[in-house]
């Protein structure tokens, strides 16, 4: 709603000084059709009244009072006005019409105006297409955006307004210069009032289309908007509160914080996937379910992915049992996992820099490497090597072969 | 060993002054900068060895001061420091220019070094950033387009796995039988075909990333 009102507010643009260079407007206050007689007075110095008997006098002449009327109708701006706009006042116009008709009657009678008649079908349908002309101009979409039930009954008039001028404007144009009976007429007739109201209709339905399309990515945007601010609810506020409760143990904030930054980062940067049936989402688990059991952080790097087989299941198994070994033992303060999924085989590296052991030392009933990785492995048909001494930290290296599908 | 100057970018007061006390001797702190206008007249003025570039910030974030400042012809270097995980991010300051990417959970020491190796031309890559490269290098299905530029060699692809396996340059090094500096070679390498590639796939392959 905000920009919207900002639009309405930017767009009318009043000249810096208007006392200088007076632009010509089409006056809100006062206007018969469009404020285009009045504003030209206003130009002019003239009394209103003058301008609108010298349009009306020219159109009945040969129309091009109509024409130019028109034509600054469309190039003169409107005059910025703020609030609702004033009715007309009909009964005026109603006598300029009047007037108008009876000037023509006199002109038609005396046979004086037998040339001008032949403008009037250009006059008519130039009033016809700056009906469709204002139909689409944005400024007017913007503002019947607000659509309040007047502007809805004035559109309606306007339309129809276009409609019967550009059916009249065709058959005046058919009248005057071929022979309307001679044509086939109906299929003609038909065809230009088919063409006129398309030609009226595709502004308007355009500029619905283009709204709609505007409200649905709006509201998108909003509930996208409102899912955010669910999501920060639920998790990073409540971990904050979690925080401050427990600041005293610096081990559990470090452990609060981390768990909630890695649960922030998946959920603005990994993309959604289901941990069950994902390699790289079952090493990103493993790896946040170790790290938040133990307090060490496990960063994770994959490259590439693939479907999670059973094989391959017992080999996140033993990854697991490696990050645990590491977190508990080795006293690293960070631990790397580096799984890479290639269409033939999935290797997982488990990385850390602490104490390291001596391989021959540990006896053969530990169950942690022995069983729960190199065994496991084995016995799913992928190999595991460990890689260590004693201060050089421990790399535990897990190859599993893909059978080709 | 002489100082390496550095400025730097991040529009979060309290991480600008925690990075400043974080870092070692021989870094010193010409200023700092919290947005893109203030960053781009910063090293103007100061002209810095190393820019430590946040990605996100108000004005474009951290591409814009690249692509303005490299598009001016500076030669000054970038090192990128964000909390983002995100692909898109990541390759994209890469491409942008910046010679490295590393998160703001870095450690001073981590930080220190990686601003000296910047400082001496070479790349930083996180074990995240090289798990990026070599999903983003694998994931092609089309042909490349320039062999040379369009794909790792074998080589480059191990180093790559040994830093996304957290190991450090000395370590590769020593598993690999080769000189560091052989090392800090290929990972120059390395960045210079991620910025230089023209396939498409490797930015659509981060959009998409993201996208899933």
């Amino acid at each position: 709603m905000a920009d919207r009102q900002t639009i309405r507010d930017a767009a009318p643009v009043t000249p810096e000084n208007p006392a200088a260079f007076p632009r010509l407007m089409r006056l809100v206050q006062g206007r018969l059709v469009a404020g285009v007689a009045q504003g030209a007075a206003a130009q002019l110095r003239l009394d209103p009244v003058v301008l609108r008997l010298a349009f009306v006098l020219l159109t009945v002449l040969d129309g091009i009072g109509a024409v130019a009327y028109a034509a600054l109708w469309m190039f003169t701006p409107r005059e910025p006005y703020e609030g609702k706009e004033p009715s007309r006042d009909w009964s005026q116009f109603a006598a300029y019409v009047a007037i108008g008709l009876a000037l023509m009657s006199l002109g038609w009678l005396t046979g004086a105006s037998s040339g001008g008649i032949g403008a009037w079908p250009i006059a008519v349908g130039g009033i016809g297409s700056l009906i469709l002309w204002q139909q689409a101009d944005p400024d007017r979409r913007r503002r019947w955006m607000d659509t309040t039930v007047g502007q809805v009954r004035q559109n309606r008039v306007r339309t129809f307004a276009g409609l019967v001028l550009v059916v009249v404007g065709a058959i005046g144009f058919l009248a005057a210069n071929a022979d309307l009976s001679q044509a086939s007429s109906g299929i003609v007739f038909t065809l230009v009032v088919v063409g006129g109201v398309g030609l009226i209709a595709a502004p308007w339905l355009a500029g619905l289309w283009k709204e709609l399309q505007r409200e649905r990515r709006e509201r998108i945007r909003q509930e996208e908007r409102a899912e955010v601010a669910a999501h920060v609810h639920d998790s990073v506020l409540h971990t904050l509160t979690l925080i401050q409760r427990n600041a005293q143990d610096s081990r559990e904030v470090m452990r609060l914080a981390r768990s909630q930054e890695r649960e922030l980062r998946n959920w603005l940067y990994q993309p959604q996937q289901d941990a069950d049936a994902s390699v790289a989402a079952a090493v990103r688990r493993v790896a946040a379910e170790e790290e938040d059991t133990h307090g060490v952080p496990i960063e994770v790097v994959c490259v590439g992915d693939g479907p999670l087989t059973p094989e391959l299941s017992a080999m996140m198994q033993a990854a697991r049992q490696a990050m645990v070994n590491a977190a508990k033992y080795s006293g690293s303060e960070v631990i790397s996992v580096y799984a890479e999924a290639e269409p033939d085989e999935v290797t997982i590296f488990v990385r850390d820099r602490g104490v390291g052991f001596d391989m021959g030392e540990v006896a053969d009933d530990r169950m942690g490497i022995r069983q729960s990785i190199i065994g496991r492995m084995e016995r799913h048909g992928g190999s595991a090597r460990v890689r260590t001494a004693p201060g050089e930290g421990t790399e535990v290296m897990l190859t599993m072969k893909l059978e080709k599908a | 060993m002489s100082t390496v100057k550095v400025l730097i970018v991040d529009d979060h007061r309290l991480f600008r002054s925690g990075v400043r006390a974080e870092l070692g001797e021989s870094i010193e702190v010409l200023g700092e900068a919290e947005d893109v206008d203030s960053a781009v007249k910063a090293i103007a003025e100061l002209q810095p060895d190393v820019v430590l570039l946040d990605v996100h910030m108000p004005g474009g974030g951290g591409q814009e001061v690249l692509r303005r400042v490299l598009g001016s012809g500076s030669t000054v270097r970038f090192l990128a420091l964000s909390v983002s995980d995100a692909a898109e991010d990541v390759i994209g300051v890469i491409r942008g220019g910046a010679r490295g990417y590393v998160t703001k959970t870095i450690s001073g020491r981590e930080l220190t070094d990686a601003i000296r190796r910047v400082a001496d031309g070479d790349a930083v890559f996180s074990p995240r950033l090289a798990g990026f490269v070599l999903d983003a290098f694998a994931s092609s299905e089309a042909p490349p387009i320039d062999p040379e530029l369009d794909s790792l060699t074998q080589r480059e692809r191990e180093v790559l796995r040994l830093i996304a396996r957290g190991y450090a340059y000395k370590e590769i090094a020593k598993e690999l039988f080769i000189s560091v500096k052989t090392v800090e070679t290929h990972v120059s390498s390395v960045l210079r075909k991620l910025q230089l590639s023209n396939r498409h796939e490797l930015s659509r392959w981060a959009t998409a990333r993201r996208l899933v």
